[in-house]
C-alpha cells in the first residue's frame, strides 16, 4: 500500500497499462516534455520514448479523429484533452465517430480509445477551463463514461479503461488531483470491483445521497455533518455514468425512501434529471418523497469570484437533504 | 458582395524580384526585417514607402507604448505573485509585435484577439481594469468589444479566427472600405478553426488579416510539432498570400501589417502574416518553462529583445533623450500604479450577478433557480429564535 496523490495513481496507472501493452499508446497536448499540464503524465515520455508518449499537434478533433485510426490498426490510444472545455472541437469525432463505430460495423471495428478529461471547477480558472460536460456524452450510446473519487479507484479504473475494448470518457476530477488517498499497486484488476459498479462509500438509512467525481467528497463530508444531527446519509458514488449501476441505487433507496442526487453540472438535461426519473419508475412506492437535485445553476460556468457560489458545497447539499426529510430547509413553505 | 473568385488574390502586383506566382507578397522566404538587432536601419525597396510617416516623434511613441505594455506586463505577472490574479498571460518578449500590428490599424477596423493580446487592448483603448477584471477572476469579459473594436479575449484556441472570417465577410456584403485582424499563436495553426478560416476568407477574398505571433510554443510544445514548413507557407495552398515578418522589430510589423490591410480594404481579400517572435516568459503564471525549454535559446533571443533593438534605433539617431526617458518611464509607473489600485480596489461581484446575462430575455428555469438560490442565501440571515440555542 503506498500513499498517493490523484494525480500520481493515475500516473502509476498509466505507466502499468504501457508496461503490460505495447499497443497503448498516449497522446495529447504538452503530455511530454512538461508531463501535462496536471504532470499525471509525469516521466512517461522519458520512460516509454517519444513514439508511445506522444506530444499531439494543437488540434482536438486530430487527436481523436486519429486515434481512431490508430484503433483501426490494433492500438489502445489513450488521449489527454487537456482541460473539459476544450474537448468540443473534437465532440464530432467522439459521437459521430468513436461511439458508433463498432454499432456501425456491426462489432467488426472495435474503439478501445480511452478519453482522459481533468473537469469541473474549483480552482480559480478562467473561462472554458471548469466545465462539466459528462451528460453530453452520457447521452451518446456506445460510450462509457466514468467519473474518478478517490486515488485507488483512479488507479485501478484507468487500468480497466484502456482494456477496455469499449471507448471510455475517463473524467478525473481537477480540483481533487492533490489529495492523497492509499493505493494498492497489487491490485488485482480481474477481481478489483468492475468499471460499472457503483459503489456505497458510507452507510446510512435516512437518505440516500448520490454522486460521483469531485462532489464524493463534498458528499462524505455533508454525511459526517448530518450525522452530528442524528440524520444517517448513505452515500453512494457513482463510478460509471454511462452506464449507471442503477441496482445499487434502487437498493439503497428502497431502504431510505429518500434521494438526493449532487453533481456541478447545471440542472436541467444533467444526470440528476436521467437519475431521479429512473428511480421514481423503479421505486416509487418506496418513495417518501420527492427526489431532490443539488446541482450547478443553468448558467455558463461563471468567472471564477463567483464558482463558489454554483459549486453545490456542504451547506447546500444538508439543506437538499432537509429538503428530502421534510425538515426546515430554504425552500420551506414553498409548494414545487 | 460575396464572390467565389479563386486567385483573385493574385491580381495585386506582377511578381516582382523574390516573389513566387502564388504568393506576390512572399520575399523569397526571407524575414522582412527594416531594423537590425543592432539597431540599424535596413532600407527596403518596396517596404519603406509603408513607413515613410513614421518620424522621429512617431518612433519615440512606439517606444512608449512598448514600454507601457512591458511595464503592464510585470505589474500583472505581480500582481498574480500576490494573490491579487488569478492568473497572467504574459507577452513579454512580443511588444513589437503587438504594438506594431495593432497601431497600424483604423479605429473603425474591428480585432478578434486571443488572450495574449494585452497589448493590443491597451492601444485600443480598453481601460486598465477591464484589462485586469477577467484575469482576477471578476468578469469572464474584459472590454465593451462595441466600444474598442475588439473582441472579447478568446481562450478557445484559434476559434477567434473563424469570427474575424465572418465579419469580414460582413464588411464585404455591407461594401464597406474596411479591414478586420485576428490574431492567433503558431500553435492555433494546427487548429481545424483556423484553417477552415483560410479555406472561407480564400474562398470569398474577405477583407481579413490573419498576423500569426510565431513565438515559438504552444506551452511545451515547440513549433516543430505544428508545422514542417515555415508558418508563412501554408497559407499559399489555400491561395492566400503572406509575409514572414521579424516580430522583434516594430517598423516592419507595421510596414505588413499595413500592406496586408491596405490589400484588405482594397478588395485583394485575405493576407496572412507570420511575425516571427519568442515569447520570453512563461506561457501563463501558472506554467513552468524549464522543463521544457533550454536557458540558452531564451539567451539568444533576450539579445533580439524588440524594446532594446527600438531603443538603440533612437539612440543611434540621438532620440533618446533625458528629457523621452523621463518621460516615457514617468508614464510607466502612472500606468503601472493604476493597474495596481484599479486591480486591487475593484469590487467583488454579488452572488447573484452569476444567474445574469445567461439569456436577453427572461428564462423561467433561471428564474426559479435564482429565486431558490436567493431563498437560501437569506436563510443563513434568519435571526435565531430566543431560546433556541
Ligand atoms: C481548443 C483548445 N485546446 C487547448 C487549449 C489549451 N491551451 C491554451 S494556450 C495553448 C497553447 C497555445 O499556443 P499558441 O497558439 O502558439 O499561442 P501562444 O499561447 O503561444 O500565444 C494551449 C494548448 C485551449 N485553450 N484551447
Amino acid at each position: 500500500m503506498s500513499k498517493l496523490t490523484f494525480a500520481r495513481a493515475i500516473n502509476a496507472g498509466l505507466r502499468k497499462s504501457l508496461e503490460n501493452d505495447p499497443k497503448v499508446v498516449l497522446m495529447g497536448e504538452d503530455i511530454g516534455a512538461l508531463g501535462g499540464v496536471f504532470r499525471v503524465t509525469d516521466g512517461l515520455q522519458k520512460d516509454f520514448g517519444k513514439h508511445r508518449v506522444i506530444d499531439s499537434p494543437l488540434a482536438e478533433s486530430g487527436i481523436i479523429g486519429t486515434a481512431v485510426g490508430l484503433a483501426y490498426r490494433g492500438y489502445r490510444p489513450v488521449c489527454e484533452i487537456q482541460f473539459d472545455g476544450f474537448i468540443y472541437p473534437a465532440f464530432d469525432q467522439i459521437v459521430s465517430q468513436v461511439a458508433k463505430m463498432h454499432y456501425r460495423t456491426q462489432g467488426r471495428v472495435r474503439m478501445p480509445i480511452t478519453i482522459r478529461v481533468p473537469f469541473g471547477g474549483g480552482i480559480g480558472s478562467p473561462e472554458h477551463h471548469s466545465e462539466s460536460p459528462e451528460a453530453y456524452f452520457t447521452h451518446t450510446s456506445g460510450l462509457r463514461v466514468v467519473a474518478v473519487s478517490n486515488p485507488q479507484d483512479a488507479y485501478t479504473m484507468i487500468q480497466q479503461a484502456i482494456a477496455s475494448d469499449d471507448p471510455v470518457l475517463y473524467f478525473e476530477p481537477k480540483r481533487r488531483y492533490h489529495d492523497k488517498g492509499d493505493v494498492d499497486e497489487t491490485i488485482d484488476l480481474s477481481t478489483a470491483l468492475p468499471l460499472d459498479k457503483a459503489a456505497v462509500v458510507s452507510a446510512g438509512s435516512d437518505v440516500t445521497l448520490v454522486a460521483y467525481g469531485p462532489l464524493v467528497k463534498t458528499a462524505k463530508d455533508a454525511a459526517m455533518a448530518a450525522a452530528d444531527d442524528g440524520i444517517s446519509v448513505e452515500v453512494i458514488d457513482l463510478r460509471s455514468l454511462a452506464p449507471i449501476d442503477y441496482p445499487v441505487v434502487e437498493a439503497s433507496v428502497r431502504k431510505t425512501g429518500r434521494l438526493v442526487i449532487t453533481h456541478e453540472a447545471g440542472q436541467s438535461g444533467g444526470l440528476g434529471a436521467e437519475i431521479a426519473a429512473s428511480i421514481t419508475e423503479r421505486c416509487f412506492h418506496y418513495l417518501e418523497s420527492a427526489p431532490v437535485r443539488i446541482t450547478g445553476f443553468d448558467v455558463p460556468y461563471p468567472y471564477s469570484k463567483l464558482e463558489m457560489h454554483h459549486l453545490p458545497d456542504l451547506d447546500r447539499i444538508l439543506d437538499g437533504v432537509d429538503r428530502a426529510l421534510g425538515r426546515p430547509n430554504s425552500l420551506s413553505g414553498l409548494e414545487g | 458582395m460575396l464572390t467565389d473568385q479563386a486567385g483573385k488574390g493574385v491580381h495585386h502586383d506582377t511578381p516582382g524580384p523574390g516573389h513566387s506566382a502564388q504568393n506576390p507578397l512572399r520575399t523569397g522566404g526571407n524575414l522582412l526585417q527594416l531594423v537590425s538587432p543592432e539597431g540599424e536601419r535596413i532600407s527596403h525597396p518596396e517596404f519603406d514607402v509603408w513607413v515613410k510617416d513614421v518620424g522621429d516623434e512617431q518612433l519615440c511613441s512606439l517606444y512608449e507604448d512598448m514600454t507601457v505594455i512591458r511595464r503592464i506586463d510585470a505589474e500583472a505577472t505581480a500582481l498574480q505573485r500576490q494573490g491579487e490574479l488569478a492568473l497572467w498571460p504574459p507577452l513579454l518578449g512580443q511588444e513589437a509585435s503587438q504594438i506594431g500590428s495593432s497601431r497600424s490599424l483604423r479605429d473603425d477596423e474591428f480585432v478578434f484577439p486571443s488572450y495574449r493580446e494585452s497589448g493590443v487592448a491597451y492601444v485600443r483603448g480598453a481601460h486598465l481594469s477591464e484589462i485586469a477584471r477577467v484575469w482576477r477572476g471578476n468578469a469572464s469579459y474584459g472590454w465593451d468589444p462595441q466600444r474598442i473594436n475588439l473582441a472579447t479575449p478568446q481562450i478557445i484556441i484559434g476559434s477567434q479566427s473563424l469570427h474575424a472570417t465572418g465579419y469580414a465577410m460582413g464588411v464585404q456584403l455591407d461594401g464597406a472600405n474596411t479591414a478586420v485582424l485576428a490574431y492567433f499563436g503558431d500553435g492555433a495553426t494546427s487548429e481545424g478553426d483556423v484553417n477552415e478560416a483560410m479555406v472561407f476568407a480564400a474562398s470569398y477574398q474577405a477583407p481579413v488579416v490573419f498576423f500569426c505571433q510565431n513565438n515559438h510554443w504552444a506551452i511545451s510544445e515547440p513549433v516543430r510539432v505544428q508545422s514542417h514548413v515555415q508558418l508563412a507557407d501554408r497559407p499559399t495552398g489555400f491561395g492566400i498570400p503572406s509575409m514572414r515578418v521579424d516580430g522583434n522589430d516594430v517598423l516592419a510589423v507595421m510596414a505588413a501589417t499595413r500592406v496586408a490591410l491596405d490589400r484588405a480594404r482594397k478588395g485583394g481579400g485575405p493576407t496572412f502574416i507570420e511575425a516571427v517572435t519568442y515569447r520570453m516568459g512563461p506561457h501563463t503564471t501558472a506554467d513552468d518553462p524549464t522543463r521544457y525549454r533550454d536557458p540558452i535559446e531564451l539567451e539568444d533571443w533576450a539579445a533580439k529583445d524588440p524594446i532594446l533593438r527600438l531603443r538603440k534605433l533612437l539612440e543611434a539617431k540621438g532620440l533618446l533623450t533625458e528629457d523621452v526617458e523621463a518621460r516615457v518611464t514617468a508614464k510607466a509607473d502612472a500606468v503601472a500604479a493604476e493597474l495596481r489600485s484599479n486591480c486591487i480596489e475593484m469590487p467583488d461581484p454579488q452572488p447573484l450577478d452569476v444567474f445574469n446575462h445567461v439569456y436577453s430575455t427572461p428564462n423561467s428555469w433561471i428564474e426559479r433557480q435564482k429565486d431558490h438560490y436567493s431563498r437560501y442565501l437569506n436563510s443563513f440571515n434568519q435571526p435565531v429564535e430566543k431560546g433556541a440555542l
